[in-house]
């Protein structure tokens, strides 16, 4: 990784003393990432399985309840995601150019956004809640053709919860990771050659995406043409 | 360090990720059978490429990071398959079919 370019930034004060360059101190940290996104994907690679041993269990019963969701919300959720992703990528550009104002106003445009999901995803949980939708504590559907999906259903909303929840709790630790951001670059900590904590946050915040861009279909979209019984 | 990419790039990635939700939301609402969910998944996958390639920057990454992100996903595969092949041969599974 000996680019000549990254020449002058060896005497960068952010250079750690166990590396050689800059450009390796940036690989390695890229890499360190990674490895926590890997746990990551661990983490939400179960509730994924478990999704699938369920939803293979009770095919018929997951679609006709997916349609106590408003896919309308979910699709208006995943726009919003992938502009603040798109303001993320553009703010980790403006740092590698230097653009100091650029990277301020793309971490704010992203913090907004972020802030736009969870606000939907607040009120679809108040629907939820108001339409009696929340399992364990009150949550029923009213199957009475089908018998048989009213306990599928309780297994498919603990899902919705569960794996919307733990995405909008990484949402939050986002927004929070982009405040932390945010006043580090107002400080002037970011140039053409320090970057790093603006790209490692990004890393984050596009895993978030990824999330929900799987999340989305597999909740929100299950039985769409399937006539509610 | 590495290239960057243009402003340009990642508008069009934008516009291709929205686009592909559009898509999603549509496609879901036609009776397909099987093939909704193949579909639905087949999209989810393209998108996240798109996410990982070029928002993610996988693309100009080391050879090594670029190993790592597939370990992961090759990871979930992994999970995926040994479980639901255990689920189905047990006959564990009312339906015996795929959704």
């Amino acid at each position: 990784m000996a680019d000549t370019h990254v020449a002058p930034a060896e005497h960068s004060p952010h250079l750690r003393h166990h590396f050689d360059d800059m450009a390796q101190q940036f690989d390695s940290a890229t890499l360190g990432m990674w490895v926590f996104l890997l746990t990551e994907i661990m983490f939400f690679g179960g509730m994924f399985g478990a999704y699938t041993v369920y939803r293979s269990m009770y095919p018929e019963a997951f679609a006709s309840t997916s349609q106590f969701m408003n896919p309308k919300y979910g699709a208006f959720n995943t726009a919003v995601l992938i502009v603040s992703s798109l303001s993320m990528a553009l703010a980790v550009r403006a740092a590698r150019l230097g653009q100091q104002k650029m990277l301020q106003l793309m971490l704010i445009v992203t913090m907004i956004f972020g802030l736009a999901f969870l606000g939907v995803k607040g009120f679809e949980y108040h629907e939820h809640w108001v339409d009696m939708k929340v399992p364990l504590i009150g949550g029923h559907w009213d199957y009475s053709e089908a018998p048989q999906f009213a306990r599928p259903a309780q297994i498919l909303f603990c899902f919705y919860f569960f794996m919307t929840g733990f995405h909008a709790l990484h949402m939050l630790v986002g927004v929070g990771l982009m405040t932390t951001i945010f006043m580090m670059a107002r400080k002037g900590t970011f140039n053409e050659h320090y970057f790093t904590p603006v790209e490692i946050s990004g890393l984050y915040w596009h895993f978030v995406d990824i999330v929900w861009i799987f999340l989305f279909p597999l909740l929100y979209l299950i039985g769409r043409t399937k006539a509610l019984i | 360090m590495h290239s960057i990419p243009s402003f340009r790039t990642y508008v069009i990635i934008w516009a291709i990720l929205t686009i592909m939700t559009g898509v999603t939301y549509y496609v879901a609402q036609i009776e397909l059978g099987p093939w909704n969910i193949v579909i639905a998944l087949l999209i989810a996958f393209f998108k996240m490429s798109l996410v990982v390639l070029f928002f993610m920057n996988v693309k100009a990454d080391s050879p090594l990071t670029k190993l790592f992100v597939g370990a992961g996903f090759f990871w979930m595969a992994i999970l995926l398959a040994l479980t639901l092949s255990d689920y189905f041969s047990r006959g564990w599974m009312p339906g015996g079919k795929f959704w």
